[in-house]
């Protein structure tokens, strides 16, 4: 289990590592972490011919306040976000969902950026960025675009990514007034990728009623999946217990439509879905109070 | 892809300084087992799970099959080996004394890794909860012990660590 | 005599060598100019072979040799059959051995087609990629059962089906007890395939020195000396040329006492052709297939049982999935045979086992060795037979259990060391009443559980009994020298892999001759040093080793008393040996040092006695007549959430007999540890097989070996019931604790989930395995109702 060889470049700026990015295009393969790209290289499943070493570049490592929102910087560890107060405060959701990923030693490597680039449908960040409605800041060395994480992903491992393009910030936008979250998964062991897990966000309307809802899925599609029939469930009504349990049904039952493999099958699924919907729809309306 | 170029690596490894030159794709893990001869840090799974590759770097805990050799250069290192900088002929470290009277080892394979991942815990955590402790080590894989003797010996360590 | 080291507590010698990373592994050997093996192995597991053309792969710079089977010429041999079939009347049993590289065909996914020798491991896989194979995929035998069907394709073309052996054993007349029953409770038990997953994969360097005509193999095998013998005969050299050294080993349980693995048999053979130091490390993903599986077995089994619950007589027919070769024999079926009869008396039993080649890796003992599935059986029928007859679990058991004054205790089979299947001592009950206590079963049945349901919390309570036969011979040996130093060195022919020998066995030595048992420095699994032994397997190493350790420490402690009482001039009687000298009982000023002793003994000039040896030195060997059975009973609370299926251990008790007890720490290490294997075994582990025989969880990501959150606390307790069959009184205790947990683990989910009557006949389990039981009780529920 030895990675096959490549080469190897490790430039000490962004500029350098979008005119590296811009000449080897397709045949790159950015390195940030690492921590899901090299035991793919070390089961030789991945054997990129060269790798674009993303961690000397400093200015790509920040958690920096936007307004009353945050900017990540996509090479920031995830240990530091897990570790960071103004993550706490300002992204409390993001906070709640860190000690989810692997384990320490994965998270003191692992970044936000690579996390959410890989694509792994059965990645939490993906899904967690999604219900926070966050935004993606892509580079080339043609220049910058900003792309809604909604839009971001394409499919397994697939984004919206062009070859000579690199994912440098996530934009984390303020939480309204009124907004409640929680986050939760399960999984075989703790650190292993989730059979099924989701992250909810929802706000009420001075009234009380839900104004806004959105129950991402991770582990139960091609990438993130939005319960969409659930949010139109919750949205305009008073939340309540069946009104959770409708949600929650028909997030299980209408919205995902997941596969099952040797860790669960796609009934299984469903029946965590449904039971983790409700569980984190009660949790995050509890909070807006 | 035939020849490829060599990397100069500087790397500083239980307080001393290496040079070696190195291939891109050589794990840190080779690295450090066989260009520098540290063979207390070994090699369970080269896929990131079982935690007995965990070394020190810049002081956090990381996989060391997961992070190529050149990735090191410019940076701090600590291994078991660093623990006891005489060989533990004179003393262990609390830490490897714990283990010790605790039986927290059997095969001794995974141990080192474990050390490594629990030095920076017990320094954010000097006073951990049994939960916490075993959370802390869910990221290790031991096959002899059923973990409970390792919980034992964090215990012991934490207490011997804050009261000297 | 008070013991003054067996029975302690104390450290382990070996420890300060392991946490500070000194200790050697296989990998950690470095030779200069050192070679590195890479195997290409197949992914197919059932395909007959064009041809495989290893020439562009020569082509790479780096690249040394190549390897296939035609390259092998003589040296090509299928592997020994490592342990013949039992004297069993009309036994059937087919040898089908591993190969080093395929020749012909490819029988299960993994199996090595050729070897890249180069300069790196990197390289040598690069060049993996350069051979050209061309193969014929045939269909490949996957399901055990389907395996004996006529239309079937055959694995070992030149045996007729794909049977590998049958044996029948019986005692009484299970018919006749049938017929008397009040009740006969009936059912199929499923048990899969898992692996035993050391933290160390397997490995070997070898390095053949042209000069000197030796070699030295470096091994993580549990028995270098048989390795050593074979290779020796295997190669052309004699005995003394060949050095085997298995120094430390990160962790065995069973499968590294296989033998000889292809690689095993490759490396040394490549090391002499190209005159230098190879090495080969298995890496976590080949260890998935290159190394032995176990556990794949289907039982049909009923029990016949008298109105108040007394077993009158079980009848079990199974099937046991051996994998594509047989080298082990029939040692696991045999172990799950005899080991069904638990601590129970069973007047008439009549069992019956096929063994089957799949195209699957091979099956051979992995920790527990098939008595997990004897026990499953079993107390899956005593569970279900209670239910049935409205007794309670723990009464069942304790009905049926075989007196303390039944000892020995003839079952009337043959056991897997070829001996009549028969229990030195035991004594059941204070373990079983002890258990009862710890977990406080009567007061959870009878107010805990409702509580909790009531709170809609699903708790339930399990115990278990079972008996693990440990410590067969033949036979091991060990060597005691006392040093001028007045240090102490032992010498023993097993390998040690994270038992804790260098303490155990030092304080039996530490015993007989009175100094510290850090004083003692042991050695353990080198050839060179001593060769003479088995190997450490089937719970024997305290048993056999600690027992010839005892023997040759008592014959230096006759010497160092017959050269004190001449020195001192006193009678031996008199003398006493303690803190590392021998002194007159009661005047401490009249004393000699041990390290003096054996200057003397060892003399420059003058004449050592005629008849006497020079030194104090003795070497001892140890063969038991038949093997020692410990014992024990588990008991567990579990919860499981009824909606994810999730599912939490709250305590585990286990209460054991291995009669002495030589080291409590060490003791209690082996049996935490073994639980954690059966809860791996009985809820997270499971191997899965395509249709064609691929492994689809090859890795640590999909294979779950438990964790620290996974694993309880383990409460422990000793019941001690010495052996008769050895002079410590010690019986085997390194599998005990993974035997009971997955017959555990279902009684207390079933328990747990007793709204239900869900009924669990399989391990392993898992939440998704566990949702579909429920599911399918449910639906049960609503047709019935």
């Amino acid at each position: 289990m030895k990675p096959a060889a490549f080469d190897y470049h490790a430039p000490e700026s962004l500029e350098e590592a979008l005119a590296l990015l811009n000449e080897y295009g397709y045949e790159a393969k950015l390195l940030a972490g690492g921590q899901s790209l090299i035991p793919t290289m070390n089961f030789r499943l991945a054997r990129p011919a060269v790798l674009i070493d993303l961690n000397r570049i400093k200015e790509l490592s920040y958690i920096e306040k936007n307004g009353s929102g945050l900017r990540l910087g996509a090479m920031t560890r995830q240990r530091a976000l897990e570790r960071s107060e103004l993550v706490a405060n300002h992204a409390p959701l993001l906070h709640e969902t860190m000690p989810f990923i692997a384990h320490p030693q994965i998270r003191n490597r692992g970044t936000i950026g690579g996390n959410i680039a890989h694509a792994d449908p059965a990645s939490e960040l993906p899904a967690v960025m999604w219900a926070l409605d966050g935004y993606l800041k892509l580079q080339s060395a043609a220049g910058e675009r900003r792309v809604a994480v909604q839009d971001f992903f394409v499919g397994m491992f697939t984004t919206d990514l062009e070859p000579e393009e690199m994912l440098t910030e996530i934009e984390i936008p303020a939480m309204f007034p009124r907004s409640g979250w929680a986050f939760r998964e399960i999984a075989r062991r703790h650190g292993d990728y989730a059979l099924v897990g989701v992250a909810a966000t929802v706000r009420l309307d001075e009234a009380g009623r839900c104004e806004d809802a959105r129950l991402v899925f991770f582990s139960v599609g091609e990438g993130p999946v939005e319960a969409q029939l659930a949010s139109d469930a919750l949205i305009g009504e008073l939340p309540g217990d069946a009104l959770i349990e409708t949600a929650a049904a028909l997030a299980a039952e209408a919205d995902i439509d997941p596969d099952g493999d040797i860790h669960a099958s796609a009934d299984y699924r469903r029946q965590l879905a449904r039971v983790l919907a409700r569980d984190t729809l009660r949790r995050a309306f509890e909070r807006t109070k | 892809m035939e020849n490829a170029p060599l990397f100069s690596v500087k790397v500083t490894v239980n307080g001393q300084l290496f040079e070696r030159e190195v291939e891109p794709r050589l794990l840190l893990s080779d690295f450090l087992r066989h260009e520098l001869a540290l063979t207390g840090t070994h090699v369970g799974c080269e896929h990131g799970v079982c935690g007995a590759c965990t070394v020190l770097l810049n002081g956090e805990a990381v996989r060391s099959c997961l992070i190529f050799a050149v990735q090191a250069h410019g940076q701090e290192i600590v291994t078991v080996e660093g623990l006891t900088p005489d060989g533990g002929r004179e003393a262990l470290h609390p830490l490897q004394e714990a283990f010790r009277e605790a039986h927290g080892l059997q095969c001794g394979f995974c141990t080192p890794g474990i050390l490594m991942t629990l030095i920076p815990f017990l320094q954010e955590h000097p006073q951990p909860s049994e939960g916490e402790i075993r959370e802390a080590l869910s990221g290790n894989l031991c096959r002899c012990t059923g973990y409970h003797n390792i919980v034992k010996a964090v215990q012991l360590a934490a207490e011997t660590l804050r009261h000297g | 005599m008070k013991n003054r080291y067996i029975g302690k507590p104390l450290r382990r010698n070996e420890d300060a060598r392991l946490l500070t990373g000194q200790a050697l592994f296989v990998d950690d050997v470095h030779i200069p100019g050192m070679l590195h093996v890479a195997f290409l192995r197949s992914d197919h597991a059932h395909a007959r072979i064009g041809s495989i053309d290893v020439s562009a792969a020569l082509e790479r710079p780096g690249v040394v040799a190549a390897y296939t089977a035609q390259d092998l010429g003589d040296y090509w041999q299928p592997g020994p059959l490592l342990v013949p079939p039992p004297p069993i009347k009309d036994i059937v049993f087919h040898a089908c051995t591993q190969v080093p590289l395929v020749r012909d065909k490819v029988r299960h996914c993994g199996e090595a087609l050729a070897a890249i020798v180069a300069t790196s491991r990197y390289i040598a896989e690069d060049a993996l990629d350069d051979i050209v194979v061309e193969l014929e995929p045939l269909d490949a035998v996957v399901d055990v059962e389907r395996a004996l069907e006529p239309a079937s394709p055959r694995i070992h073309e030149h045996i007729e089906s794909n049977l590998a052996a049958h044996v029948v054993q019986e005692k009484g007349r299970y018919e006749t007890a049938a017929r008397q029953a009040h009740r006969i409770i009936k059912r199929r038990f499923l048990y899969d395939r898992g692996v035993a997953a050391a933290m160390e994969n397997r490995g070997v360097v070898a390095n053949w020195d042209e000069k000197s005509q030796q070699m030295t193999i470096w091994d993580t095998t549990q028995a270098p000396i048989p390795i050593r013998n074979g290779l020796a005969a295997m190669l052309g050299l004699s005995e003394s040329q060949v050095q085997v050294i298995a120094p430390f080993i990160g962790g065995g349980f069973g499968p590294k006492i296989m033998m000889f693995y292809p690689e095993e048999v490759l490396i040394p053979w490549i090391a002499r052709e190209l005159k230098c130091a190879v090495k080969w490390i298995e890496d976590r993903q080949e260890n998935f297939f290159a190394t032995t599986h176990e556990r794949g077995q289907v039982h049909e089994a009923e029990m016949a049982l008298s109105e108040d619950g007394r077993i009158l007589g079980v009848r079990d027919v199974f099937l046991h999935d051996t994998g594509a070769y047989d080298p082990y024999g029939l040692t696991v079926p045999i172990n799950s045979q005899c080991t069904l009869l638990g601590p129970y008396r069973v007047p008439n039993y009549y069992s019956e086992f096929k063994a089957v080649f799949t195209n699957k890796p091979i099956v051979t003992p992995y920790r527990g060795a098939g008595r997990q599935h004897g026990v499953f059986v079993m107390e899956r029928l005593l569970d279900i037979a209670a239910r049935e007859l409205e007794i309670d679990r723990v009464e069942i058991r304790r009905r049926n259990y075989i007196a303390p004054d039944d000892f020995p205790h003839n079952h009337e089979i043959i056991y897997q060391d070829f001996a009549p299947l028969t229990y030195d001592s035991g004594n059941y009950l204070p373990a079983l009443e002890r258990a009862v206590e710890m977990i406080d079963y009567h007061k959870f049945l009878e107010k805990e559980k409702a509580r909790l349901r009531a709170e809609g919390r699903y708790a339930g309570i399990g115990i278990v009994s079972y008996v693990e036969g440990t410590g067969i011979g033949p036979y091991e040996g060990a060597r005691v020298t006392v040093e001028a130093s007045g240090k102490v060195c032992l010498v023993t022919g097993v390998g040690t892999q994270g038992q804790g020998h260098y303490t155990s066995f030092a304080q039996v030595v530490a015993e007989q001759l009175g100094v510290e048992v850090s004083d003692i420095r042991v050695i353990t699994g080198d050839t060179r040093e001593f060769h003479w032994g088995t190997g450490t397997f089937a719970s024997r190493g305290a048993v056999v080793a600690g027992n010839a350790c005892h023997a040759a420490a008592k014959a230096v402690r006759e010497k160092i008393l017959k050269l004190a009482a001449r020195l001192l001039k006193v009678p031996e009687a008199d003398l006493v040996l303690e803190g590392g000298r021998v002194q007159v009982k009661g005047k401490p000023d009249q004393a000699i040092q041990l390290g003096d002793l054996a200057r003397q003994a060892n003399p420059l000039r003058g004449a050592v006695t005629p008849g006497t040896e020079p030194g104090l030195e003795a070497t001892a060997y140890f063969g038991p007549e038949r093997g020692a059975t410990a014992s024990g009973v588990h008991a567990m609370l579990v919860e499981v959430d009824p909606e994810t299926m999730m599912v939490e251990i709250k305590r585990y008790v286990v209460v054991h007999d291995c009669g002495t007890v030589l080291n409590p720490m060490i003791l209690e290490g082996q049996i935490q540890g073994g639980v954690a294997q059966g809860i791996g075994n009985a809820f997270y582990e499971q191997l899965h097989f395509s249709d064609n025989g691929e492994l689809l969880n090859a890795s640590f990501m999909d294979y779950l070996l438990p964790t620290a959150l996974d694993v309880p606390p383990i409460e422990t307790d000793h019941i001690e019931t010495p052996s008769p069959l050895n002079p410590l009184g010690v019986k085997g205790a390194g599998e005990a604790g993974a035997i009971p947990t997955g017959a555990l683990f279902v009684q207390a989910l079933e328990d747990a989930l007793s709204d239900l009557d869900l009924e669990i006949n399989e391990i392993p389990l898992s939440p998704q395995r566990l949702f579909e039981l429920v599911e399918a009780a449910k639906l049960e529920r609503t047709v019935v109702s």
